[in-house]
């Protein structure tokens, strides 16, 4: 494993993904910029349709063309910009150097096709496993993974598992190449609390074993908070804060971020009445101008219905998107 | 919750069970899902019960019960001095005036084909609680209790955001000044900022026309929030039952433990120092639920007697229930408890 620049595994620079839709265009992914340096975690936090997922897309070059297209940027993966290689080159990285798991393993997992056979496919691919080498180490994996009695369970059809049991599967395929980055989108959603616990765990597990760098999607920072090294706050397909995670949680520098963490009830201590941000999410097609956080903002004041916000740096690897970012990081301590 | 007071529901040992049919043509056994199995539960006028519990465990369907939207099997239903469970269809019916429901999925509750003022509108129509004018007004007035402006009044569901359908499901329940509504996952496939939006207004309203809430979810974090008891369930029993504070700050039963403790807390400091029971395997299937104790199976402090004897629900503490045969009043702390013993077998044969 080489790092490019840096010490940076992946390094995304003004990245915009838009879909041209009846409704205009749509600015799904609008110039966002962040890195990743090998063996961290992180984190990507936003509501629906703040461009997380499909900033992700963007990286595995999975965004569907038509309608949508990435229209700038740059997206360079261990020395090389992934946006002007070849198809061929980008399907070498995808599963072996990169892969994704996903909210629903079903979407990822063929229903017709025999679990040992979908994971034997991944390293015949890539790492040009015979089918005996393949079949060991699919069950390798599967024990990795925690499913249990691998070698019997290995040749079931992905109904045959529980929900938990399907994500340890994509997990086992996802991570079968070892791959330097693994993008989990919402892994633990569509899971209950106990089975989340589980999965967390395996995704820290296989992280500390294997050293590969993680980007974790989701819309709970509660996971974020004891998963990851650094996090993003995204709203309307722009990056709204960026900081060290501890850092991120003890002193948000935008009125959004601050929003999101005061609305989440905190079960260990005791509160009134929830804070919470008014309004809805924003129509990224018809977006305000100026911040398109201002018609929601406790903070927003007559600049911010008129000028887009400057992107404020505030400690060393601190960044918010707002006009007020210093006062609202200076009210937080 | 002031214990001395009437229970506005009391459920008396309820069970659903739904035939399960399956196997070949002339060896079809017939199964059963025991998906509420023995729930005795109290239910105080004003307050909120949140029940909490995995997916599979029989909170909804326990819920839907106490409406009678689907069959009961046995036991009893008492609301006004009337057992609901006994009830005929069309009696069922004119007692839903004061019971309704709210719904998880905002997108499939609403007919896609009426109006915001039909939906609101339509159970005045059929309780004939007003005409006219005054139907009008009514619901005009619903509208504004729930936040949303009157100039909505002539669109349809899918011009509506998934909060926004949430409120009109909320004004349709409502309509009829209900005593009593079941929310079943009523934030559940909304976006968080707009969760903090529901679980006020629902808070809100509660406090307005004093309603009596059973606040259904698996979201724990939402649940400590919004309620004032919780019941935990599991595999189609409850296995703990005391107010809010108390199940997250001292729960007794393992369950009960292992799930407070999967939660994640927004806070890195406290998620980097807390130590998490991680349980092994899936819940078990309704269909087959282990005997004795139904969390035998991936219950950490299980001893050979818990897959045997099936743990009631005891006053471990006051007001406070659990159900494992491993603690009892006088060794409420399991952690303290010697090993292999079961204090609260002891104090039941006794």
């Amino acid at each position: 494993m080489t790092a490019g620049s840096n010490g940076n595994l992946l390094s995304v620079r003004d990245l915009r993904t838009y879909f041209e839709t009846e409704d205009g265009t749509v600015k799904a992914v609008d110039g966002i910029s962040f890195e990743l340096k090998q063996g961290e975690t992180l984190g990507i936090v936003g509501e629906s349709g703040s461009g997380k997922s499909v900033a992700n897309l963007s990286v595995m070059r999975l965004i569907p063309d038509p309608p949508g297209r990435i229209v700038s940027g740059s997206i360079v993966f261990d020395g090389r910009d992934v946006l002007t290689l070849p198809p061929r080159a980008v399907r070498d990285l995808r599963g072996k150097r990169i892969s994704m798991i996903f909210q629903d393993p079903m979407t990822s997992l063929n229903p017709f096709m025999r679990i040992s056979k979908q994971l034997m496919e991944v390293t015949q691919l890539h790492l040009g496993h015979t089918k005996k080498q393949a079949r060991e180490h699919a069950i390798r994996m599967l024990e990795r993974v925690g499913i249990p009695d691998a070698h019997e369970r290995i040749d079931s059809y992905p109904h045959e598992f529980s929900g938990g049991m399907r994500q340890r599967v994509m997990i086992a395929m996802a991570v079968s190449c070892e791959p330097e980055l693994l993008i989990a989108d919402e892994p633990t959603t569509a899971l209950d609390v106990t089975i989340q616990a589980q999965i967390l765990e395996l995704i820290k597990r296989l992280k500390a074993e294997t050293g590969t760098s993680v980007i974790l999607i989701t819309h709970d920072l509660g996971v974020v908070a004891g998963m990851t090294d650094h996090t993003i706050v995204m709203y309307a397909g722009k990056i709204f804060e960026q900081a060290p995670t501890t850092e991120l949680f003890e002193r948000p520098g935008n009125p959004y971020t601050r929003g999101l963490l005061r609305s989440v009830p905190d079960p260990t201590d005791e509160q009134g009445a929830l804070y919470q941000i008014p309004g809805l999410p924003p129509d990224l097609a018809h977006l305000p101008p100026g911040c398109p956080f201002a018609p929601r903002c406790e903070r927003a004041d007559e600049i911010c219905r008129r000028e887009y916000p400057p992107f404020v740096q505030l400690t060393a690897d601190h960044y918010s998107l707002c006009h007020f970012a210093n006062e609202v990081f200076a009210e937080s301590t | 919750m002031d214990q001395a007071t009437k229970p506005l529901i009391s459920i008396e040992d309820l069970r659903v069970h739904f035939p399960l049919v399956g196997g070949p043509l002339f060896r079809r056994s017939r199964r059963m899902v025991k998906a509420v199995d023995g729930v005795t539960l109290d239910i105080y006028p004003g307050e909120t019960l949140g029940l909490v519990g995995e997916s599979g465990c029989g909170k909804t369907t326990l819920g839907r019960a106490i409406l009678r939207l689907t069959e009961i099997t046995s036991g009893k239903i008492l609301f006004h001095g009337n057992d609901l469970a006994a009830l005929s269809n069309s009696a069922m019916r004119e007692q839903r005036r004061h019971l309704q429901i709210i719904f998880q999925d905002p997108y499939a509750s609403l007919n896609p084909r009426m109006t915001v003022s039909q939906i609101i509108g339509e159970p005045l129509d059929t309780f004939r609680l007003a005409r006219g004018r005054a139907k009008k007004e009514r619901v005009q007035e619903l509208m504004e209790m729930v936040g949303l402006s009157a100039r909505f009044l002539k669109r349809y569901p899918h011009e509506f955001s998934g909060g926004q359908r949430q409120r009109i499901g909320i004004a349709r329940a409502l309509a009829v000044d209900p005593a009593f509504i079941v929310a079943d996952e009523p934030i559940s496939a909304l976006d968080v900022s707009i969760q903090a939006q529901i679980m006020n207004l629902l808070d809100r309203l509660r406090r307005q026309k004093n309603l009596t809430y059973l606040f259904i979810s698996h979201d724990l974090r939402a649940i400590r929030h919004v309620s004032d008891r919780v019941a935990v369930m599991y595999l189609g029993k409850i296995v703990e039952l005391a107010d809010g504070k108390t199940v997250y700050k001292n729960p007794l039963m393992p369950y009960t433990k292992a799930l407070i403790s999967a939660v994640p807390v927004p806070d890195p400091k406290v998620e980097a120092a807390r130590r998490r029971i991680v349980l092994e395997g899936d819940v078990p299937s309704p269909i087959n639920p282990p005997r004795g104790c139904r969390f035998h199976t991936r219950c950490p402090y299980a001893i050979d007697l818990c897959g045997k004897i099936e743990p009631q629900l005891v006053e471990i503490k006051p007001n406070h229930y659990a159900a494992c045969i491993r603690i009892s009043p006088e060794e409420p702390d399991i952690d303290r408890v010697g090993p292999g013993a079961a204090p609260g077998l002891q104090a039941r044969t006794a």
